[in-house]
């Protein structure tokens, strides 16, 4: 054994010891990379594969289900109320929530038919990963989209996605606060109204 | 510039008062949306919403309808071409040489070969727009956002992106009057346009904005949200900066407890 191939095994060590010891930042921003560029092209797939509007948005539930961090999402946009809900209530809404989602933005997917997402970059944001990607639409300029990785729910999935800036984690969290003080604050009758909304 | 800053102190005055007020509370993350005009602004998004049912939304579904793609799309690059030399005059103010000439080159290729700015072969040349307005330069001057203001007819906007408006309308008469709001870089996801381009826009993003204004339980607060984000990601901010503790609060509170 080398010199050289000594030190880099005695880094890999180190390495390896210090994510065995920080369990919280065992997702590399390389992981977060690839993860998000396997599900950009999943959705490059979707957007370009000829299928009927109502099969791509099937599609992309799966993908969400597949790739995001339903429950936690779900649970953050229900805010405060979650901590007072049962277990059972936050399932109901977990999966109210997530039709809901694919309904709502299934229907802007329409734009993204024959367009394609890139990813350009990633970084380390505190416990966080930050991938930034670059949709192009036909004729219309290029946008930004950040994809939020984490891997403290147990597994590898995104918890946030920004378009421009604007972070749907954000806008639901408005959105299902409004909706919950339009019902004065009752969950059961979110759950009900969400699974016909969106 | 003077009203923002003057009311920025204010905000923050107002700021501590509640931070004194509210010390036991725990403030709700993701909340940093200065909005002390709340009941003007929701009347005002009111009239704007109603206006939007009854005129703008058929006019454009018509406008839509008659004036095929190609045509709108031309009225909408001529307007993009009359802000460039605003938007030019403002990159130099911003000490942005780069996008400056870069602008220039765009004006240059694109009132030539582009007869006049109806047509875009600048973009294709890799010339794509750069746009700013005098918003941005205030921002890079460091002025403060102020507060939220919601304004007749033309919708979202800070105090700080209202001051602006008033000097690009002096800068760019046609393109602020006819085209894309120029100092919203984001003008594709934006809602802030005016006059033809306006109703090409709200044509383009029937589904989007109709979501938005018609589908939500409070279009008014999700209107703010994304202003405010996507101006605040524009000028370069990012998660770095407002959105970490609502991360944060994301899993602190959910498997640490």
């Amino acid at each position: 054994m080398n010199k050289l191939t000594r030190r880099a095994t005695l880094a890999g060590l180190i390495a390896t010891a210090g994510f065995a010891a920080n369990p919280a930042f065992s997702l590399t921003t390389a992981g977060a990379r690839a993860l998000i560029n396997e599900v950009v092209a999943k959705i490059n797939s979707v957007i370009n594969s000829g299928k009927s509007e109502s099969a791509m948005y099937r599609d992309f539930e799966a993908l969400f289900n597949r790739y995001a961090d339903v429950p936690t999402i779900s649970r953050s946009a229900l805010g405060p109320p979650a901590r007072s809900a049962s277990s059972q209530q936050l399932r109901q809404f977990s999966d109210a929530f997530a039709g809901y989602l694919a309904r709502k933005y299934g229907k802007q997917f329409r734009d993204f038919i024959g367009g394609e997402i890139t990813v350009e970059n990633a970084r380390q944001v505190k416990s966080f990963q930050e991938v930034q990607a670059v949709a192009k639409l036909r004729g219309q300029s290029p946008f930004a989209v950040t994809f939020m990785v984490s891997d403290r729910s147990g597994s590898d999935l995104f918890f946030d996605l920004l378009i421009e800036g604007i972070s749907l984690l954000k806008s639901e969290r408005a959105e299902i606060g409004a909706m919950l003080d339009k019902r004065g604050g009752n969950i059961d009758a979110l759950i009900r109204d969400l699974k016909s909304a969106g | 510039m003077l009203p923002a800053l003057v009311s920025a102190k204010r905000i923050l005055v107002l700021g501590l008062g509640l931070a004194v007020l509210t010390a036991c509370s725990v403030p709700e993350p993701g909340t940093d949306v200065h909005d002390p005009y709340e009941s003007v602004n929701r009347a005002t998004h009111w009239v704007n919403v109603e206006l939007d049912r009854s005129a703008l939304r058929p006019a454009s579904q018509v406008y839509g309808t008659l004036v095929p793609t190609p045509v709108r799309r031309s009225v909408d690059n001529a307007a993009d071409n009359l802000g460039m030399p605003s938007a030019v005059l403002n990159k130099l103010l911003q000490g942005d040489i780069e996008d400056a000439v870069h602008n220039t080159a765009r004006f240059a290729v694109n009132t030539t070969f582009g007869l006049l700015g109806f047509f875009d072969p600048a973009t294709d040349m890799g010339l794509e727009a750069r746009d700013t307005g005098f918003a941005d330069t205030l921002a890079t001057w460091g002025a403060s956002e102020g507060a939220y203001v919601v304004l007749p007819l033309l919708g979202p906007s800070t105090e700080r992106d209202t001051a602006g408006f008033v000097v690009d309308i002096l800068t760019d008469p046609v393109g602020s009057v006819l085209g894309p709001r120029l100092g919203d870089q984001a003008e594709d996801n934006s809602l802030n346009f005016t006059a033809v381009s306006t109703v090409n826009n709200r044509y383009e993003l029937t589904e989007t904005v109709d979501g938005i204004l018609y589908g939500s339980a409070d279009s008014y607060a999700q209107l703010r949200l994304f202003y405010l984000d996507s101006r605040r990601f524009a000028l370069g901010q990012t998660s770095d900066d407002d959105a970490v503790d609502l991360y944060d609060d994301l899993y602190e509170g959910l498997f640490d407890e």
